[in-house]
């Protein structure tokens, strides 16, 4: 990532060290990951410790410190999800992907998540993949999508 | 939408019913408006292909200007979406697809008529249903600040203004002081929707009488309960409802600054409640002077970067301040000590949306709602095993059994009702006995559970209730911001015990170490989020205790749940040969051919319930095992299929 994007970002926030994780939500979301040179200008410019701000990078679940494939999958684990099938759905993707939640594949193809609750319960169990929803699944249904990613 | 550009802003209250009645006398109430949900559930359902067909089609059809088009919040009924109501008729048809469009427009909008097949159908009642307010999911509710989701454009702040918002705040402002706002507040004895329960009006009576200068009043919008989402409908849907009571409590307590805390997870939220913010800027009902009070207010919103714990209060605020949210010792509340140790007022979302209703229809109206000790509406997420999606508002008081059965529909597939779970994560499972009961905070903590955030998730037959246990106490072992040792270590523990009984590993005596972990994280735990996670284990066994025994002696999920005690077993005399189960098995666990009764391999087994989910529901041949050994493979020689010749 550009070290003039990263600026623009801090300077959007005015330098705050309040902002820290306004800051680090923006790198995240632009870039989808937060590389660690993104991280020591956030400190350099803030005169924020790097031990603080690997303490929230590491604390809150939206901030990746890895690089994220290119079809993100979430699958929904939230309770009613969850009581509808969602780790038979959950299960099924690891064994197709090979991959676990918090993990992208070799090939940057796949990166599972799991989140809790996307608010679309009547559809459960969920599968969203880089942002459109996938209602009511089961496994047979989810190999059938995931079939359509390249 | 109106189009009328404000000159300036609203500098008096006089001058905003004037600018209200502008707005009702350009608006003719006969002129068609279709209004169409556009909540995240109706969205993920395709509401924003059918918004886009119904403009294009109106076009087509030289309709554009005669029909006004509204993009409305969450409806509720997410069971049905996307959801369309055609007013002045109030037309409600469900589940629209771009290609119902044409008709629609055609039929309905042109020549009056009602399209049958698009309209509500219920078991409980014989005929199809036209109006949405006769529907029984919504005919049971009182919707008292849920209601307004339907008839507003929540990026429209004239859509507001329309329905009398921000005549609460120019009350507030005009007619009464601060003491007595709070007193108002206080005889409505409205208590905290997000899980607490405490009186408003006493939280922000302290933060008006504590020394310090500056104070301040919070939104908590950081909604983390898994499978619940009325604060984000509320959020998305009416955004100046919460801002306008918002600055009521501002003025109130004597804060010129608010925070609204919400999750980045939120997307449409985050965007709805910034254009309010600055709409309501531009109209003069944030910033400086407000209608010409001398009161200043400026909102400020926060995005959760995703950590359940920042829903705790005092969490939230260190998270306000930029760092990481782990809850502190409450010796002094926040009301007198918060964000930057100055006085701070946080309320949760629903609990800021009721204050308007209050402030505008007064404390004795608010008070006549509900139970003895909890007073007004709930709005609960009605999910899990049952009929009717979605998010119902009931007064408090109202039987589980009305909520589940009457509004709820009851439960699919007629499965057997087991349990409701309320109170998010934290909460606990009431079983068939307690439907009776009244909701209500004292009510719900009585029975073992509590009222929360408002999360109702509804179990069959087919729930396994250790799994239930075991799913919670994983979800908060996740969660635990790691400070204290009980909560930390605690569950880790549980949470090991819990896996070990629903893979048929529990022996004699883990139910007791499980209760001796469960004393101790509520002891000695600092913050709410420890000293409630054993409930989902408690609840779960003082109810259910017979479920943990089997899955322990036994070796037996009474559920058929839990995947190590479950064998997939083909009923031979059951299986028609049709392979499906064998092509779509991704392990090759199947063995058969045409005219052969298949056998699943329980070495290759993985257990996905691929067959169970493929097998035709026609012959039904797929069960499930647990607790009694598998039987043995039919022999070779018979299982040869003889078709039954059709020619008798």
């Amino acid at each position: 990532m550009e070290i003039d994007k990263i600026d623009r970002i801090i300077d959007k926030h005015q330098s705050e060290s309040s902002s820290l994780i306004q800051i680090l939500l923006d790198i995240q979301s632009e870039n989808h990951w937060l590389p660690k040179e993104a991280l020591e200008r956030v400190g350099e410019k803030l005169q924020v410790p790097s031990s603080r701000i690997q303490h929230i990078a590491t604390f809150y679940k939206a901030f990746s410190l890895v690089p994220k494939g290119r079809h993100e999958v979430h699958i929904c684990v939230g309770t009613a999800c969850h009581v509808r099938g969602a780790t038979q759905v959950l299960d099924i993707v690891q064994d197709l992907t090979g991959i676990k939640p918090g993990e992208t594949d070799l090939d940057l193809k796949f990166s599972l998540e799991t989140v809790n609750c996307l608010g679309c319960c009547a559809l459960g169990p969920v599968m969203e993949i880089d942002g459109k929803t996938h209602g009511k699944m089961a496994p047979a249904k989810t190999a059938e999508v995931l079939k359509n990613y390249e | 939408m109106n189009k009328a550009k404000i000159m300036s802003q609203l500098k008096t209250p006089a001058e905003l019913e004037e600018f209200r009645k502008g707005i009702l006398l350009k608006r003719d109430p006969n002129k068609p408006c279709i209004t169409l949900c556009s909540g995240s559930a109706c969205h993920a359902t395709g509401s924003g292909e059918v918004a886009v067909s119904i403009e294009e089609e109106l076009e087509k059809q030289g309709l554009s200007a005669e029909v006004d088009i509204r993009r409305t919040g969450c409806h509720g009924f997410c069971e049905r979406g996307p959801i369309i109501v055609i007013y002045p008729e109030e037309i409600c048809y469900l589940q629209i697809t771009p290609e119902d469009v044409p008709e629609i427009v055609s039929q309905t909008i042109k020549e009056k008529k009602v399209i049958d097949r698009l309209l509500c159908t219920d078991p409980s009642v014989s005929e199809k249903i036209i109006h949405e307010s006769e529907i029984p999911f919504y005919k049971h509710q009182e919707r008292l600040v849920f209601g307004s989701n339907g008839s507003i454009d929540p990026k429209s702040i004239d859509d507001y203004l329309a329905i009398g918002g921000y005549s609460a705040l120019s009350k507030s402002l005009s007619e009464m002081s601060a003491e007595q706002v709070i007193e108002e507040v206080k005889k409505s004895n409205l208590r905290g929707r997000g899980g607490g329960g405490f009186p408003a009006g006493s939280k922000w009576e302290g933060s008006r009488n504590a020394p310090e200068e500056i104070k301040y009043v919070i939104v908590n919008a950081d909604e983390g309960d898994p499978g619940a989402y009325m604060d984000r409908a509320l959020l998305e849907g009416n955004p100046h409802a919460i801002l306008e009571g918002l600055t009521i409590g501002a003025y109130a307590i004597g804060a010129h600054e608010g925070y609204i805390y919400v999750r980045q997870e939120y997307p449409l939220a985050v965007e709805n409640v910034n254009i309010a913010i600055m709409k309501a800027e531009e109209y003069g009902l944030l910033g400086k002077n407000i209608l010409d009070s001398g009161f200043d207010f400026k909102v400020i919103v926060h995005q959760g970067a995703g950590a359940f714990v920042c829903g705790e209060s005092t969490a939230l605020m260190t998270a306000l301040e930029g760092r990481v949210g782990e809850p502190r010792p409450k010796y002094v509340r926040s009301n007198i000590k918060g964000l930057w140790e100055r006085p701070s007022v946080l309320n949760n979302v629903e609990t800021w949306a009721n204050v308007p209703l209050i402030i505008n229809k007064g404390a004795e109206w608010f008070a006549q709602i509900g139970t003895e000790g909890s007073k007004g509406t709930k709005i609960f997420s009605l999910v899990g095993k049952i009929n009717n999606t979605g998010l119902v508002e009931v007064p408090m008081g109202m039987t589980l059994h009305d909520i589940i059965y009457k509004i709820g529909g009851g439960i699919p597939g007629g499965k057997k009702f087991k349990a409701v779970q309320t109170g998010g994560p934290s909460g606990g499972c009431l079983p068939e006995e307690h439907l009776g009961l009244q909701v209500g905070f004292d009510e719900l903590t009585k029975a073992g559970s509590m009222m929360g955030s408002g999360g109702m998730i509804i179990l069959d037959e087919d729930t396994c209730m250790v799994d239930v246990a075991r799913y919670f106490i994983a979800f908060l072992t996740d969660e635990s911001c790691g400070k204290c040792v009980p909560c930390r270590e605690g569950l880790r523990q549980m949470l090991k015990i819990l896996t070990n009984i629903t893979e048929g590993k529990g022996k004699e005596g883990d139910i007791e170490l499980l209760e001796v972990l469960s004393e101790t994280a509520m002891e000695a735990s600092l913050c709410a989020l420890g000293k409630s996670a054993p409930n989902p284990f408690l609840s779960t066994l003082r109810y259910f205790r017979d479920e943990y025994e089997a899955h322990i002696k036994e070796k037996r999920c009474p559920a058929l749940y839990c995947k190590e005690l479950v064998a997939y077993y083909i009923d031979p005399g059951k299986c028609k040969a049709c392979g499906i189960c064998a092509k779509k098995c991704p392990a090759e666990a199947i063995d058969g051919a045409k005219k052969m009764i298949h056998i699943i391999d329980q070495e290759k087994c993985t257990k996905c319930g691929t067959c169970f989910e493929v097998c035709p529901t026609k012959f039904g041949a797929l069960t499930k095992i647990s607790g009694e050994p598998v039987p043995p493979p039919v022999p070779e020689e018979e299982r040869i299929i003889i078709r039954k010749s059709k020619k008798k």
